[in-house]
């Protein structure tokens, strides 16, 4: 397992590996919102935990195809699926690879472009704890969709449209608790229901994710 | 009638003479109470006091409502008999309600758009019904797409009944999720059994018959849909055999 | 420590392929599957191997003793032919994988990137991976696609020291190995036969 995840966070960072695509793709985000809204500073202020939030989530999505797509082209899924290891521990181990290599560089990156829209004094704090709480469940969410959509030619769009209501809950929580923060008032409720739905989708969505793979594989 | 019978159904061809026999049925019963129902709700009750003649709008939004949450269900149940006795009916069923599902959402979202216009002075707002509804309408889409992308139907049913299940669970969660997000305009539910503040008895036996037309109505299409599913599969089983064997 | 199939139906796309397939494989021994294309071989192979579950039928296999190996040979292009290797060994909980680079001369190759390699001697790195797992029966799907002479001489060389230490094989393949002690399954005997076009059940065939 611990081989395999080391595996993925090395291809992940050669050449050609993707690492550092969704990065650039929250930065471009992030850029291109005040050439669609304005640039007034006041309004900014208000917007930005929610678009820093929906910017993370779109960077998370661009990457979710690698995740299984390319181990299923060259035939490692299948050796994969016939090794010692489990099929929900290869999944749990590519939703974490993918989160190491996409989420938590995103977190990272969040206060940083949190300057250019203006984010408020305490909202980096928040900002930073929702993603790190939050980009998790995204990865696992994104990993399920990944399964499902692994065997089709053209599956990158339909995975957008079915990871995307999935994304549903994790969203408003995450960003409610980032918008709560930003404006100083209490993010206890929103911050344990994001907790709630990260641990939730960790422990049972692999399950989902693993039986949807066994299904893809034969 | 013990249980197992019931499982004779799943037949493919036993469950197409049933549907034959029964969708004249269904279907005749559908015609009946929507006509009547939206006749007697839209020219035979009076205009509320508030809300005026607009509140007659009910009689199609109430219902395609419920009908899009209940095809969920529907599908979710026969999804997991799908999952756990692998008939192939059950799956192809749950295929044939999701755009029958989805239409009555869409229903529900553009007579409740129409509604509150004139209630609330705007086509739309992010209530969390509507926005729940809207969600709901997302899955449905996602769903079907899923079933359409697939080519072999045993893969398709498995994956799409699995996306049922996960999405289940998602859809609830963004209920509540909604809910918290945004307090709302929309009433509290206009049925239910034990509340006072209950809709008026003229408007709520019209309401009662228009519901059950569009049960009916669900009924005899989703009927009718599997029965077109089966014979599309079947045909597709043929092909498949055909070109083995050449 | 047998491999034991019976009465085995195998389907492809929800249609019977082959039926009633049956055979045993004893330590040391081999045995190679002939037949037509498209009769089923790949079917019946990623079925024993566990990816796909049969129709009907048994197979009979110790746990945690076989390895797969497809068409593909689920090699990394940006990874090392070492580091494809020590991953794979890693996986199947083994340690040592010089004997594998030797019998297959990667020697040479081992710090070059496996992207960089040639298509025979990518099957030949695909084929060396067998040698880490450590597992006793291999179950290989046309194993000598693209391989030179020499290279299939190598393969053969592997797979006779594989059998000499109580291993097993079972093998798609048309080319002869020269293992003399091979057994032959010819799997077009089991075709499936169709059904009746009027037997509409469960499975619509």
């Amino acid at each position: 397992m611990i081989a395999l995840l080391l595996r993925d966070i090395r291809l992940a960072m050669r050449a050609g590996g993707g690492f550092g695509l969704g990065l650039s793709f929250f930065l471009i985000v992030v850029v291109l919102v005040p050439f669609g809204v304005g640039p007034q500073s006041a309004l900014l202020t208000v917007i930005a935990p929610g678009i820093l939030w929906l910017g993370a989530l779109l960077a998370c999505l661009l990457s979710l195809d690698r995740i299984l797509a390319l181990d299923w082209e060259d035939g490692s899924l299948d050796l994969l699926a016939t090794s010692p290891l489990p099929m929900e521990g290869i999944v749990s181990v590519k939703a974490l690879a993918h989160w190491v290599t996409t989420g938590l560089p995103l977190v990272a990156a969040a206060p940083v472009l949190g300057l250019l829209l203006n984010l408020s004094e305490p909202g980096y704090k928040w900002l930073i704890i929702s993603l790190f709480l939050g980009t998790p469940a995204l990865s696992v969410i994104g990993t399920f969709g990944a399964a499902l959509t692994v065997g089709l030619k053209r599956g990158g769009l339909l995975l957008s449209l079915l990871v995307l209501p999935l994304y549903v809950p994790t969203l408003i929580f995450g960003a409610e608790v980032a918008r709560r923060g930003a404006e100083g008032l209490d993010a206890t409720t929103p911050l344990l229901m994001l907790a709630g739905i990260t641990c939730g989708t960790i422990a049972l969505l692999p399950f989902a994710s693993a039986a949807v793979l066994r299904v893809n594989l034969r | 009638m013990n249980l197992n019978a019931f499982w004779e159904y799943a037949n493919p061809k036993k469950f197409i003479q049933t549907a034959d026999r029964l969708l004249p049925w269904f279907a005749g019963l559908a015609a009946v109470t929507l006509v009547g129902g939206l006749i007697w709700g839209f020219f035979f009750t009076p205009a509320d006091y508030r809300q005026g003649s607009t509140v007659k709008i009910i009689y199609l939004h109430v219902p395609s409502a419920l009908m899009a949450i209940n095809a969920w269900l529907m599908m979710l149940v026969t999804s997991l008999i799908w999952i756990v006795r692998r008939h192939h009916v059950s799956a192809l069923a749950a295929r044939a309600a999701a755009p029958v599902g989805m239409v009555m959402t869409l229903i529900a979202l553009v007579t409740g758009a129409i509604w509150g216009q004139p209630m609330w002075g705007t086509w739309w707002a992010w209530d969390p019904r509507l926005t729940s509804f809207l969600i709901l309408f997302l899955f449905y889409l996602g769903y079907i797409a899923l079933w359409e992308a697939i080519e072999n139907d045993d893969t398709a049913a498995d994956l799409t009944s699995i996306l049922c299940l996960v999405g289940s669970v998602f859809a609830l969660l963004s209920r509540y999720a909604v809910n918290f997000w945004n307090q709302g305009l929309h009433q509290g539910a206009s049925l239910s059994l034990d509340k006072e503040e209950n809709v008026a008895d003229v408007f709520w036996y019209p309401l009662l018959v228009c519901i059950a037309g569009f049960v009916f109505l669900f009924i005899a299409l989703v009927l009718m849909r599997t029965r077109t599913e089966i014979r599309a599969r079947r045909m597709r089983a043929l092909l498949t055999r055909e070109r083995m064997e050449a | 420590m047998m491999l034991q199939v019976s009465d085995l139906t195998i389907a492809r796309g929800g249609i019977p392929v082959l039926e009633g397939v049956r055979f045993t494989l004893a330590p040391g021994q081999a045995l190679v599957v002939r037949g037509p294309n498209g009769i089923g071989k790949t079917t019946l192979l990623r079925t024993i191997a566990g990816l796909q579950p049969p129709v009907s039928g048994r197979i009979d296999v110790p746990p945690e003793s076989l390895v797969y190996a497809g068409h593909a040979d689920g090699i990394k292009a940006t990874l090392s032919v070492n580091e494809n290797l020590k991953f794979w060994a890693e996986v199947f909980g083994q340690k040592d994988y010089s004997k594998a680079i030797e019998v297959f001369n990667l020697g040479p190759l081992a710090t070059r990137p496996a992207g960089a390699l040639s298509a025979g001697q990518k099957r030949r790195l695909g084929l060396a991976r067998l040698l880490v797992t450590g597992r006793a029966i291999w179950v290989l799907d046309e194993p000598t696609v693209s391989l030179d002479t020499d290279a299939v001489a190598m393969f053969a060389h592997a797979v006779r020291g594989h059998l000499a230490t109580g291993g097993m094989a079972l093998m798609a393949t048309h080319i002869d190995l020269g293992l003399g002690e091979a057994q032959v399954l010819d799997v077009a005997a089991f075709k499936a036969k169709p059904l009746a076009d009027n037997d509409f059940d469960g499975a619509f065939l």
